[in-house]
This record gives structure tokens, sequence and C-alpha cells, in this order.
């Protein structure tokens, strides 16, 4: 199909892009990659009056350390990411999760930042960032804004990014040392997370010292499995991670759709929670 | 309209396009570049797979003002004066196409796959083209056309 | 795969003719063609599934710059007659009216409603949103048992019934007196889920007016321009001898390009009332809704049997969904399975029924094996769950049933005369290479240690009809047309040959195949054969692709076709020699006189001769060309044993299928490379039957999995590596002795796979899962086993 008519801008500068942005209003899209809004734009799922090509703009593509904190910057691409060495090393888990984002051509296109904005809760990297701690830095007209990853995806396919506001960099602390593990269950290759599982572990003599679990497609939102995080803290042996991960889908809302139904997906929460932390924590 | 210039299989274009037209219909009906076929309207079948600076990406899925001032090489860019390059020989030796549909982006994804791995296993293979349909052959023949290939092919 | 040395052509693993042009995307698809002047055909689709079109107003469109024209079904309903149903199965069956373009009411979401043309595709796609209609709701048809009951609502009121047809079929004896005799009866309920045929190549249909002379040419991308090029005659009355249909290359069919449809039929209407060029192309997505869906069948099954495993009596009520309308073979489809269900097996008696029930979905008709795979599923599963029931290995039952080798021709139970086959062999060369006793050994530890991962083992012994058709069988099945085939050879005067042929194909290899028999029977190098084929003009008679039917229908009209212009060239071979024709030898191309091999003349020398004429014998025509037109007596019936063992993790319900083998019986093989090639493919859609691909509507009859993102068409990394092995018994048929493959695959894969996964979970108490077997099915069957 074809998608809808529309103007084009292509700002050369984040403030460029953020005046741009501030001029249309609601009525503008931001085109990082264009791996989500393309589909959506031919489907005529959107009718946007002007799509921001942030493509071009300079100093949003790349990976640098700040300290104890990797900062990649919103443009970077998927191919980019996974075969960075310092994602490699310090950030395996976002490494090894985009591996598994759609296929080799979409990664060469598509972004970590657009990811993020796109905020789809069946999408792999949500609930990596989310449970990476990660931050989240948005620049509008009044400057630059700092958002926590649980306070950044809103609602499906809702961020907290104003309409004027550009995400400009994904921040997250460095996980050296800790086991991690992305479980990804789906139908075919090509199809999206029916459920996904990201972990990290921090292993101390033996037990799990400390564990955060991201849960993708379990709601509206990525989400945390808190209690389940709680429950691993001490947890050292597979049994123990066993019990820990029956909690795996407790307060979560996962929906009903053509690939599973909501009792499944919290099934497949406990599952594959407790197979992610396993390999997470070398027991399995 | 948007003003580009695009280099597609060594030919500079200039046009004045509208910012909606998709890199493949740009190919296709501005250009007359036929061989980049269209198979979907949501990125899921890779048959429009073309190299854009260098790397595969799918020409529905790129807007044509997304890639002014890229490089684009397509299907019929890739035998270099009339030899056919050793991925479209083992294509054919193989038997690793029927409707040949699907060809002309399996072609550019497993060229991708095998610059970056020169020596890939069957499953590597499978993994690299899985961004790429095809509803003639089960991919068995495909896989032994790119292991075949890549036992020939000096990466460029 | 073997490929034993070969003398001739025949036999040979030839890599294609065909590629050089596909490799370098020097391809014709229809969507290519470009002309002057060229404009864009876009459809508005109705958005509900069923609803009394209350308004419409295409005006606003024409409003838009670049719009040329717009109309509404109203507006094209004088010059286009009802789309074509060819196979009327019953006397008493309901065949509504199927306008191109819906008049008053829609009956499926996708129904057109209206058209517009534009300069280009992107106006055409921006005008259609400028196109008003209001819709008046009418309830949806989708369940198939509800839709028979009297208080449903109507798919077309003036029917008055959902019920499209009764076809019944029983023959040997009585199955209720079967029944009481019988030690063991089974009853089991299989749903074949609707399927979305997914050729690669979206549809598309060019169409290029000479107004002044009434001539249309019609390029379309059809598996079937011969009966494209007859029906569009009759709707939209252009005589057919002003009308040429090409199809050029085309890309994949699977029966979804056998069809007559209805955007052939707008596009011709509006070229004729605009005068212009128009091209229309369907996007994927449009497609789904506007491409016929396949399956779409419930089966009640029983069976009855002696404790021995011994089968006496099938009976077979099906429940078929013909969709809203009925379109090219709609009504045929189960018909054509109804033969197949006694499959392998001796039994007394069958008793079919079908019922075809109208729903407010897509209308269903061809998808790859036709009617054939919904019955050797049901046939496979029941046998297989006979063999559990009874306590026995799955193989032993169909040995202690099957016909023998020695007991061919045998006549089935459906009445039915396979030729020829050998299961025994086939089946004991699936079992070696598959290593079945070692992998049952490994399921029992499994099964013993409680794996959470079981392990199961799919056996799939099936035969198939192929060869489409004789044509009085044709005529007894009340379907319109006959079943011949079309070949002539052409020898030009510098020897090379042209073989132009009536199969239509698109992805076969035809080129290739046909050009490896004319060789031989000629006598000239493969390379010195071009096959011409699918365009009305170049190909005046032919009756198309699909049904398996081109190698043995028209593969064997090019071998007769050729025989006859060696049998022509004799002739002259003997003048020119001073020879009698008994006197000559024809080997490799050459006649030679028995006795002086000096005196000989090549054929490429004779095509010569001719086209000089200069020395012919007296009275003969300046021509060794010849026709063959062939119309079969029999059908030909390839078999086979497909293994499959599958890993399922019960906690997931995910199953990995860990290896595949099968070994087919496809008779003589004219090029053993493009065999293998349509033996993998068609194991792979079987496969995606079994595991992945459902067209789901919801409870509105909205197509829910409506783009390629929601039904899921399996990529590399889904589907394994298959060992394909042959063994070979020739078809009695016919010259060549080949049968036929292009559905084998398709038909014995899927019941391997679920009859493996069955396997794997009858351990657990399940007894069934129903396709696509996704993970939550899986899931849910072993939950509630358990339970």
């Amino acid at each position: 199909m074809i998608p809808p008519a529309f103007d084009y801008a292509r700002p050369a500068s984040v403030d460029e892009a953020v005046r741009v942005l501030a001029d249309a209003g609601e009525e503008a899209k931001v085109l990082a990659g264009g791996q989500s809004l393309l589909p959506l734009l031919r489907l005529r799922l959107a009718f946007p009056e002007l799509v921001v090509d942030v493509g071009r703009i300079p100093g949003l593509r790349g990976v640098r350390e700040d300290g104890n904190t990797l900062v990649i910057g919103a443009m970077t691409t998927h191919h980019d990411v996974i075969h960075d060495p310092l994602v490699r090393r310090h950030a395996g888990l976002l490494a090894s999760a985009t591996a598994t984002v759609a296929d080799p051509a979409v990664r060469h296109r598509g972004t970590l930042g657009g990811s993020l904005a796109h905020a789809d809760p069946a999408g792999d990297l949500p609930a990596v960032v989310l449970a990476l701690d990660g931050e989240l830095v948005a620049q509008g007209p009044r400057g630059r804004r700092t958002l926590p990853a649980r306070d950044f995806f809103v609602d499906y396919l809702q961020s907290a990014l104003e309409p004027d506001e550009l995400l400009v960099e994904v921040r997250v602390p460095k996980a050296d040392g800790w086991g991690f593990h992305y479980e990804k269950f789906h139908q075919v290759a090509q199809s999206w997370a029916t459920v996904g599982v990201a972990v990290l572990v921090r292993r101390d003599d033996g037990h799990i010292a400390e564990a955060r679990v991201g849960l993708t497609n379990m709601g509206s939102t990525p989400l945390r499995a808190s209690e389940t995080e709680d429950a691993l803290s001490g947890a050292g042996d597979a049994a123990a991670v066993t019990r820990a991960a029956e909690a795996a889908a407790e307060g979560t809302r996962p929906s009903q759709d053509v690939s599973a139904s909501p009792e499944y997906r919290e099934h497949l929460a406990r599952v594959l929670t407790r197979r992610a932390v396993l390999a997470a924590a070398g027991m399995g | 309209m948007t003003h580009i210039s695009v280099k597609v299989d060594g030919t500079t274009y200039e046009d004045d396009v509208e910012p909606r037209l998709l890199l493949v219909h740009y190919l296709r009906d501005r250009l007359g570049l036929t061989g980049t076929p269209i198979g979907c309207d949501t990125s899921n079948c890779g048959a429009c797979t073309v190299e854009l600076d260098g790397v595969s990406v799918k020409s529905c899925s790129v807007l044509a003002v997304q890639a002014d001032g890229g490089e684009v090489t397509t299907v019929e860019g890739l035998a270099q004066d009339g030899e056919l390059s050793a991925l479209q020989r083992a294509f054919h030796e193989k038997h690793a196409l029927q409707c040949g549909y699907c060809t002309p982006g399996m072609l550019m994804a497993a060229r991708d796959l095998l610059r970056e791995h020169p020596h890939p296993t069957s499953e590597e293979i499978r993994h690299a083209l899985e961004g790429n349909l095809c509803r003639c052959t089960g991919y068995q023949n495909i896989v032994r056309a790119v292991q075949a290939a890549s036992e020939q092919e000096v990466p460029a | 795969m073997t490929d034993q040395a070969v003398e001739g052509e025949v036999g040979r693993a030839r890599p294609r003719k065909e590629d050089a042009r596909l490799i370098t995307g020097q391809t014709n698809w229809t969507d290519n063609i470009s002309v002057n002047g060229l404009l864009h055909l876009a459809i508005l689709r109705s958005p509900m599934a069923h609803a009394r079109i209350e308004r419409i107003d295409v005006s606003p469109a024409l409003e838009r710059p670049g719009v040329i024209a717009a109309f509404s079904g109203g507006d094209l309903a004088d010059g286009l007659g009802s789309l074509p149903c060819a196979w009327p199965v019953t006397e008493d069956i309901v065949l509504p009216d199927h306008p191109a373009v819906a008049v008053d009411e829609v009956r499926y979401a996708g129904d057109p409603v209206a058209v517009v043309v534009a300069r280009d595709r992107y106006t055409a796609a921006d005008a259609l949103e400028a196109i008003e209609v209001d819709y008046e709701p009418l309830p949806p048809v989708l369940d198939l048992e509800a839709a028979l009951t009297e208080d449903s609502p109507l798919v077309h009121s003036d029917k008055g019934t959902n019920r499209c047809y009764v076809w019944p079929l029983k023959t040997g004896e009585d199955f209720d007196s079967v029944r009481q005799r019988a030690e063991i009866t089974l009853k089991r309920r299989y749903h074949q889920q609707r399927l979305i045929p997914n050729a690669m190549e979206p549809r598309a249909v060019v169409v290029t007016p000479l107004a002044a002379s009434g001539e249309y040419t019609l390029y379309s991308a059809t598996q079937i321009p011969h009966i494209v090029r007859v029906m569009m005659a009759l709707v939209t009355g252009i005589p057919e001898h002003k009308l040429r249909v090409v199809a050029p290359d085309v890309g994949g069919g699977f029966g979804s390009k056998l069809q007559v449809y209805g955007e052939e039929a707008v596009a011709l209407a509006v070229a004729r009332k605009t005068g212009r060029p128009m091209k229309w192309t369907e996007s994927r997505s449009e497609g789904y809704l506007a491409t016929h869906h396949g399956r779409g069948m419930i089966q009640d099954v029983e069976i009855a049997a002696n404790r021995d495993g011994k089968l006496l009596g099938l009976k077979v009520d099906l429940l078929a969904d013909m969709g809203a309308y009925l379109m090219l073979v709609t009504p045929g489809i189960p018909i054509l399975g109804a033969f197949m269900y006694p499959a392998i097996y001796k039994m007394d008696s069958y008793d079919f029924t079908c019922t075809g029930v109208f729903t407010t979905r897509t209308p269903t008709d061809a998808y790859r094996g036709a009617g054939r795979p919904e019955a050797t599923f049901a046939i496979e599963r029941i046998v297989d769950d006979l063999a559990a029931e009874l306590g026995l290995d799955p193989m032993e039952v169909r040995r202690r049933n099957w016909i023998r080798h020695e007991e061919f021709p045998y006549t089935s139970v459906a009445g039915l005369t396979y030729d020829s086959g050998n299961y025994e062999a086939a089946t004991e060369k699936a079992l070696a290479l598959f290593d079945y006793d070692k992998l049952r050994a490994e399921q029992a530890d499994r099964n013993h240690r409680g794996d959470t991962v079981r392990l199961g083992i799919g056996v799939s012994t099936y035969t198939e009809m192929c060869g489409l058709a004789p044509s009085r069988v044709l005529r007894d099945l009340r379907y319109a047309a006959g079943g011949w085939e079309a070949a002539s050879i052409r020898m030009l005067p510098t020897g090379k040959v042209e073989v132009v042929t009536g199969t239509s194909p698109h992805g076969q290899g035809h080129v290739t195949s046909w050009s490896q028999i004319a060789a031989d029977v000629l006598g000239v190098p493969f390379e010195d054969v071009e096959v011409v084929h699918g365009d009305t003009r170049l190909v005046p008679q032919g009756m198309d692709t699909y049904g398996s039917r081109s190698l043995v229908v028209g593969g064997t009209a090019v071998h007769h076709a050729a025989q006859k212009v060696v049998d022509k060239a004799r002739k002259v071979a003997a003048h020119l020699l001073e020879a009698s024709e008994n006197d000559l030898e024809f080997t490799n191309g050459v006649f030679s006189v028995k006795g002086s091999p000096d005196a000989r003349k090549t054929i490429q020398e004779i095509a010569f001769e001719t086209f000089s004429s200069h020395n012919l014998p007296d009275g003969m025509e300046p021509s060794i060309n010849a026709e063959h037109l062939l119309d079969p007596d029999n059908f030909s019936y390839p078999h086979g044993t497909h293994l499959c063992a599958v890993e399922v993790d019960t906690e997931t319900g995910q199953t990995h299928i860990r290896s595949y083998v099968c070994v087919d019986d496809v008779g003589k093989v004219v090029n053993p490379m493009i065999v293998e090639g349509q033996v993998h493919g068609g194991i792979a859609q079987g496969i995606a039957q079994a595991l992945y691909e459902e067209a789901v509507y919801d409870d509105e009859g909205n197509l829910v999995s409506g783009t390629m993102a929601d039904y899921l068409v399996p990529s590399a990394p889904d589907l394994p590596d298959f060992v394909t092995e042959r063994t070979e018994t020739p078809a009695t048929s016919n010259p060549l002795g080949v049968k036929g493959v292009g559905e084998a695959g398709t038909i014995a894969s899927t019941p391997a796979v679920v009859n493996a996964i069955v396997d794997a979970l009858r351990p657990l108490g399940v007894q069934d899962v129903r396709m696509p077997c996704t993970p939550e099915r899986v899931w849910r069957a072993v939950k509630e086993a358990r339970s």
C-alpha cells in the first residue's frame, strides 16, 4: 500500500529539529530509521502532516562512555548496537536482545531510539532498557531532561516524550560482571515476541545477590517483574529460582491477540523467567 | 517535492520526488528498474531488499528522500560486465529459485551475510535470511546455494 | 538426491533455463509492464463482512487532480456479467449472482464497492479515501454449523439458505452394516483451517485496449490464461477473437491464480469505457482479502475396523466453507478430495457426503493440493488414532491394510483405478533413512523419564490423484471444461526448435523440462529448444497449469508432438536417402539407412529441406511441424511415505521439527533437481499448515490475520532440512511413465507433522491438537489432558 501525503523536513541539528517539531504541534512524526513508521504509513494507520527526518543530524549516532554509564546515541542502528564493543562489554544484554529484533535488513535501518520512542510493549528493547535501569534523554524547546525508563513508557505506543521533544540519548549503567539473558518466545522467526523476558543477575558466592527482570508484551507497557526480583535475591539453586519465577506474572495485564491469550502469556512469563534467570545465573 | 540525487547501480540520477515516495517505487516506477519487486506492505517478505550505502535494506521501508545522496545496488547491478556473481551462479546451479519472485531479495540478503560472515554455517544462513520469505523452495536449496557461494566468493 | 548417469536428457538434473533472467532481475512481472498513458486502477473494498450499501458517491474522488474516472458497482453493472463458476457440482446447487463490484450488498470484508482510475498509483490510492459509502450492517455468517440452522442469517437472502449443495458418494457395502460387524469404530472431528495461499507475487492486471478495432490485451498474473480468455469473453462480452490474454512472468500461484478474478473483468470494463491502458496491482494486505483462500472445512470422520487393525469402512461428513460466492472451481475443491479419503487402503465400504456452506468471508478455492491434503490428513490422522486405540504401531496398521504392489492395478473403494505403486518399497526406504526404531527407543526413554520435552514420530503414507484430467470424468463430475492439453513443435529452418505448450508455468520449470523431453525425442541439443507459453496469441490452445497436471498431460503431449515430427521427418529422410522408411534408423537426431551408415540425414537437415521444399515426397505438405492434443485416459497416482520427528516442549507448547524424511514415488522423473525442489516447497507449505498458518476472523467477520505480520508464513529458520529420496514405479498411463509432483509434499507433510505432535503427547493423554498446532494450543491440550 501507499503512504498518505505529508510534508517533509530534514533538520540539520537537534535544535532545528526541536523547532520544527514545536511549530508543527501534534501533527508531526519523527522519522528515525523508519522501520516502525513506514509500515504504519503504508497501511495508512498514521496520517502525519509533517515527517521530520532526524536521520542526518550529526552526533546522534554512536556509543561513548561517561564514567560508569554507557551513552548510546538515539540514532544508533540496531546493527551498530549489536556490534559495538562498548555495548558488548558493558551491556551485553542489550547487544544480545537487539540481535533478536526483526531481521538484518531492518536492523540496518532501525534505531535504538526509534524503537524506544515507538513504545511498543511487544518490542524487545523497551523491556531490556527497563531491566538495565536505563535513562532516556529528551531534548525540547525547554532544554534537556532525563527520564528513567520506568517513567518513559506511559501506555501502549505512548511515551513520555512531548510532541516537541526529541529522544537524543539512551544512558545505561554499565552492568559489568552481571549475568544476562534475553529469552524471546515467538511462533516464527519473523513474528513479534509473544512474551520476552530480559534478565540481569549479579551473583555473589554462588547465590543471586540481585536480579532485574524486564517483561516484553505482558501489558500496555514494558514491565518489571518486581516480586520475582525480590524473591530471587539470595536464591542459590534452581528450585529457588523456580519458586521465584512463579511470581513473574504478578501485576501484569497481558493482552489477548491473534497469537496468544492472557492466561497463556502469564504462563509463558513464569516459564521463560525461570529459564532466563537460570541462563543468566549460569545455573541452567 | 524534494530534490534528490541517488546513485543506482553505478548511475547517478537526480529527481524531484514526493517525500512519501517509497524507494522501491522510485526504482521501479521512476527509474524503470523493475528487477526489484514488491511482495508485502509490512516489511516482512524482503522481496524488495536492495543495498543502500553498503548494507541491505528493505526498499519498501525506506523513503526515496532518505536515500538522497546515497548509493543503491539492486539485483540488476550484481553481474559485472555480464559475469554473474558467485551467488547468482550458485542460485542457478543449486536450484535455489522456482518462481523467482523472492530471488532478488534473497540474493541481496545473502550478499549482505557473506560480506559480514564469509563462511557461515547453514544455521547462520537460515537466520540471516529470516527477513526474506520464499513460498516455493522450502529454503533448503537457498541455504545450499549460499553455502556453495561462500566457498567461492571473495568478499568485497 | 540420486542422479544416476543418464543417456538422454530425461532424467538429468539440468539447471534451469528460466533462471538466467530471474537471477539478474530481467523479469517481466505483470506489475513491471509499462506503456504510454498507462493509468492506475484502485479498488475500494468493504470494511464490513456483511452490509447493505445504502448510498455510494464516487464523485468526490473525481474532483481530485489526476483522477480520470470513478465507478460504483452500479456504474459497471451494465457491461459485466456475473463472475463464473465452472463447477456446479450438483444439479440443484445454489449459484448466487457474483458481481465483480458489489451493487447493493457486500458479503465479505474486502468485497469491492468502487473503482477509481488515476494517473499514478499514489493518486489512485488517495482518491479511494474520497469516496463516500454508507453501509447498513447486516449480521455476519461465520460458523459453518450455525449457518445451516433454520434461524441463521443468510449470506444470500434471495436464495433462502446458506446450504450451497450436498454431494454424496456411497460405494461398496453399506456403511451401517459395516459398522455393525466392526469390532471397533472411531469417530473424530478434524478442522481444516482456512489458509491464505501467499504466492510471493501479488496479483496484478494490465489491460491495453485498441479502441478503434475493439481489441484488448489482458496481462494477468494468472495460472490460466486460456481459461481466463474464454471466461472474460463471456463476462465482458468482448468477442473471444478480439481478446488476447497473456500470463507474463508469474511469481507463484499454488492455486490462488487458478481463478477468474473480478479485477480482470473490471480492468477490461474500465479500459473499454475510457479507451485507456490500465493497471491494477494488489498490495499484500489487499490480497489477503481479495485473493481466494484455501481449505476451510470441518471433517467428521468415522472408521470401522477389526481389532487386528483390518479396516472395514470409512464414513466422512464434510462441511466445506465456500465463502461468500462461488468462484471458478470453489464447489469442486472438496469433491477432488472425495475420492482420496480411502487413500492407499483396502476397505469394503465408503460413505462420503460434502455439504457446501456459504459464509461472509473471502471465497475459498484451490490451494496447493485442493481437497486432497484435507482427505489425506483425515485418513492418516484417524488411522494413527486407530493404531493407538488398538495398541499397534501406526506403521503396522498401514501395512495390514495397504494395497500390495502385486495387487496393482487396483480399483479403490472410491472407484479410482490406481495403475501402479509400491508402498512397501517406499516405506522400507523411508524407515531406514529415518532410523525409525532408534527414534522409538529414544521416545520410550523420554516418556519413561517424564522429560518435559517429548519426542513424537509422525507417519504419513499418502497417495494422490494427479494429471487432471480425463475429460469424460470431468463431465461426470459436472465440470464445465475438459482436461486435455495441447503441444506443438515447430522445427525452424536452422534446426532450432520451438515447443509451444498449453501449460502455463509460474515457477515449475516447464521451459527446462519440456526442453528435455523434446530434445530426447527429436535428438537435438537441449540448448536448441525454446518453449513458448502463456500467451493466447502464441499458444492457441491450452488448459493451463494446476492440479499437478502439467507434466503428466502437457509434458506427455510434448512427447507425442515430437514423436509426430520424427514420423514426418522419417518420410522426408526416406525420400532423400532413397530408402524405405522401414530401413531407417533414428538415433540422436540422425536418420541412417540400416547397413549403410554413411547414408544419413540429420533432423536439422530435414528441417531445412522442408523449409526449401525443393525435394519433398510427392503430395507432402512442406512442414514437419506437428501438434498433439492429449486427453488422458486416467489420472496418475504418486505416492510416498513421509516421516517426521518432533520435539514438543510441554511447558511452552512449542514444537521443533527434529528430522523429516520422505520417500516419494512420482514415477519416472524428467529432472530430478526440479522434482526435489517441488517436494521441498510442498513439504514447507504442508508444515506451515500444521504449525503456523491460519486466516483468523473475529466475531464480526473481520480478517484479523490481515497482514504478513499476523499471518505466519515461515521463513528459513522455521523449517528444517528435509531428507528427500525417491522410488520409481512408472505410471502406466503415459509413455513417459511420469505421475506429477507439484502437490505431493503438501499433501503428505501436514498429517506427518500433526501425527508426530499427537504421538509425542499421547502418553500425557492428548488425543488431538487442532491446526495450526500453535504453542498455545499444544500447551492447552497438555493442560486439559492432565486435569
